[in-house]
């Protein structure tokens, strides 16, 4: 009775959820007797090569990928935690969040540095920096911006060019967005000038980076704010369009993360995985490496990267998201 | 002489149990101590730590247009970042009625009204938290609400830290016990040793020395020499006054017996008639036997106390075997005897002279009773194996089957007949021969005559 209720509720859910993922794709070894269910928000063709060099070790693995945003992952793990063996997030706050909260499973024997690292149950394996990537057509002629300031006064100079040609996150949407801004917001003033600005230029607002970056590469916009580097950079077609300039003034970085479920049913295929990205995404001379790896943050001039600690569950907190959220459409949104 | 004491128990074994017990429960008394006031600050320092954050918390709350607004600083959460990555659970309530945070995180209920904070210990999601619930009364236009905040964190960098303190208090406490058994086993053999010390001082004495006990010692032993030296000087006292009691009484009884013996033998000069001479001479022997046995008697008495404290000095026995020939050689001719010294040159021993004088002294008294006339009596002195005194006479011999009795007190040979005797001769000279760790041995010589062998 148990089982086949389970299976019910199994079917359910996966209906349910083949409906409505970004995208969904099974990495099936040899001989694959396990199946892990992983939850992610990173494209499947940047995390691809991690997957296929883990089925090709381990080949009685098979792994489903499901691809979501950053804030429905969160909601989609929250509500069913039994649901997927891993969950790999951008949104390093709501990653944090579901640990803190209890929906992780502690890996104790997995070495990993501890900037990198939260209770030994969330593991970073990217730096990834927010950049403003620019078509290079819009700046004919004209000083490539290099800080947020910079950014300001060009839109100012040419209004008539970058009007509703300006993208960013839709911070209500993207949970990645959300943190870029809330760290953006917390460092500097410039943050709400920006954003007023792009405000008045009628800002189009994006779920993702991959369709900021189509977008920006067919010339719909022409300036695309926080968005992640790693995406464009991995467009090779669009080399010679998009400049990608990470701001000078102050950056910030974000670590992809992942964890294991608490409630996973595959425990050691799940821990493998872990160990397997981890040294996939530290190690050297693999040339098919798309992620960028995790870089040590060195110095205080180096981009700073966004620390790993509970302070990230503040701007969660429903009153200061309802009351950050009300002052960025206050910015944005001038109708 | 050497009964051995009623022994109960070990001061050192007691002493050392006492100090090493004791320095036992202080180490571990220390240990708790210094580990309950450890983890009464490391729970402080969470509880500062916690309070610091809900009250950055509360000071952002404000009411705007009718609703409640708490901003949460950045740095609330951020301070309570741990190396220990502890889990942080929050929740704002508005008058009891949740807001934000955590939902299952309940406001701690406060026993005392004027208390704004409460801290509790609790579980939440499976693991043990600790938390602080604080409140703020914020005044608007028209209303008075209450704002509650209930911050919780885990203890697990609490939990390290405690762990870390325990061990080193552990360590502190057993380094504690060592350093304190270590000084308690070399204080109790200090103390003892001082016992010790005085042993060995009263072992080491010579058997007349009865002086007190000179030598500092710890206070405590004080009263302990002081008996001391009061019961030896009693017990010096009581022996001289029985040396002199001694001396006292040979005179007394020695001297009358002289004096007797001289009237009897000037009133046989003067008698004519047969019997009464007879009578007198028979009297005469008579006090010559009393004569002899309270000198006997008395040199039985010195020679026991003498033994009991044996005072050795260096002599010749050759020569004191001369010396009493000499001296005795008067006494011989007058029974046609006559006395020789014989054997090696010189024989030095470490003995009481007065002792052994005496010894062989009754020996050649004895040879002299039982030597029929004109013979001879040797006095052999030998440093063989073992130095002995051989005093020889051409009489009878001792009867054979009595040999083993002969010295015992009073006891006297069958064939002793009417020589004057008391029976203590062979008894003094086989105490003599035991108090020098020698003894006498009575034989027949095989060209006959008796034999006696002091060995020394």
């Amino acid at each position: 009775m148990r089982y086949f209720v389970a299976l019910i509720v199994w079917l359910a859910a996966g209906c349910a959820m083949a409906q409505e993922w970004e995208h969904q794709e099974t990495f099936s070894g040899t001989d694959a007797s396990v199946s892990l269910r992983i939850i992610s928000s990173t494209d499947a063709d940047l995390f691809a090569p991690v997957i296929e060099t883990f089925i090709a070790a381990n080949p009685n693995i098979a792994v489903e990928y499901f691809v979501t945003g950053t804030a429905e992952l969160n909601e989609r793990f929250r509500a069913d935690p039994g649901a997927f063996d891993i969950a790999v997030s951008s949104a390093m706050d709501l990653q944090l969040k579901l640990v803190n909260d209890g929906f992780a499973k502690p890996l104790p024997d997995i070495p990993h540095v501890a900037w990198a690292q939260w209770r030994q149950s969330l593991f970073a394996f990217t730096s990834e920096p927010a950049a403003i990537v620019i078509n290079r057509q819009a700046f004919e002629g004209q000083p490539i911006p290099q800080t947020r300031q910079q950014l300001i006064e060009a839109l100012r100079a040419r209004p008539e060019t970058f009007r509703n040609r300006v993208g960013t996150y839709d911070v209500r949407q993207s949970g990645l967005g959300y943190l870029f801004a809330t760290q953006d917001a917390r460092a500097s003033e410039t943050f709400w000038r920006l954003m007023e600005v792009m405000g008045s230029l009628d800002v189009r607002l994006y779920c993702c980076s991959g369709t900021m970056i189509d977008d920006l590469t067919d010339g719909t916009i022409a300036v695309a704010y926080n968005v992640l580097g790693s995406y464009a950079a991995a467009r090779t077609e669009s080399e010679t369009i998009l400049e990608i300039i990470l701001p000078s003034d102050f950056p910030t970085t974000m670590m992809r993360t992942a964890f294991v479920s608490g409630q996973t049913t595959q425990s050691q295929a799940a821990e493998r995985f872990i160990r397997h990205l981890i040294a996939f995404q530290s190690g050297q001379g693999d040339g098919r490496r798309v992620l960028p790896a995790l870089k040590t943050p060195q110095a205080v001039t180096d981009r700073a990267t966004i620390a790993l600690q509970p302070a990230l569950m503040t701007f969660l907190d429903v009153l200061k998201r309802r009351k950050f959220l009300a002052e960025w459409e206050d910015a944005m949104i001038q109708d | 002489m050497s009964d051995s004491p009623t022994i109960s128990g070990s001061l050192r074994n007691r002493l050392a149990t006492i100090l090493i017990g004791g320095a036992a429960l202080l180490a571990l008394l220390l240990f708790l101590a210094v580990r309950n006031y450890a983890v009464q600050v490391a729970q402080q320092g969470q509880d500062d730590i916690l309070m610091a954050s809900v009250t950055s918390m509360l000071d952002t709350a404000a009411i705007r247009d009718g609703s409640v607004e708490v901003d949460l600083p950045y740095a609330a959460l951020a301070m309570l970042d741990t190396p220990a990555d502890d889990r942080v659970f929050y929740a704002i309530y508005r008058d009891g009625k949740f807001l934000s945070g955590h939902e299952d995180l309940a406001v701690a209920a406060s026993s005392d009204a004027e208390r704004r904070e409460v801290f509790s210990t609790q579980a939440i999601r499976g693991t043990t938290v600790r938390q602080v619930s604080a409140r703020r009364i914020l005044i608007g236009a028209s209303q008075r609400v209450e704002v509650q905040i209930a911050l919780a964190q885990t203890q697990d960098a609490l939990a390290e830290t405690l762990d870390e303190i325990r061990r080193n208090t552990t360590l502190l406490g057993l380094a504690f016990f060592v350093l304190a058994a270590a000084l308690s086993f070399w204080a109790t053999s200090f103390a003892v040793g001082q016992l010790n010390k005085l042993t060995t001082s009263v072992t080491r004495r010579g058997p007349q020395d009865l002086s007190p006990f000179k030598k500092p010692v710890p206070q405590e032993m004080g009263p302990l020499v002081r008996s001391l030296n009061s019961l030896m000087g009693r017990l010096d006292h009581s022996l001289s006054q029985s040396e002199d009691f001694i001396a006292e009484a040979a005179h007394r009884v020695r001297t009358p017996l002289a004096t007797v013996r001289s009237h009897a033998e000037t009133t046989l000069q003067r008698v004519d008639r047969e019997e009464n001479r007879e009578a007198l001479r028979s009297m005469i022997r008579a006090i010559d036997e009393s004569s002899r046995a309270a000198g006997q008697l008395l040199d039985h008495a010195m020679i026991t106390f003498r033994a009991d404290h044996l005072e050795r000095e260096k002599i010749d026995l050759v020569e004191l075997a001369q010396d009493l020939a000499v001296r005795l050689s008067p006494i011989a001719e007058m029974k046609d005897l006559s006395l020789s010294v014989c054997g090696d040159e010189n024989a030095p021993y470490a003995g009481d002279p007065i002792l052994i004088q005496n010894a062989v002294r009754n020996l050649v008294d004895n040879a002299m009773k039982y030597g029929p006339a004109d013979s001879d009596i040797e006095i052999g002195v030998h440093t063989g194996s073992r130095l002995c005194i051989v005093v020889r006479d051409k009489g009878p011999g001792y009867p054979l089957d009595e040999i083993g009795q002969l010295h015992t007190r009073f006891k006297r040979g069958r064939n002793a007949g009417d020589a004057v005797g008391s029976g203590l001769g062979l008894t003094i000279a086989a105490d003599v021969a035991g108090a020098h760790g020698g003894s006498l041995e009575l034989t027949n010589h095989p060209e006959g005559g008796a034999c006696a062998i002091l060995l020394l």
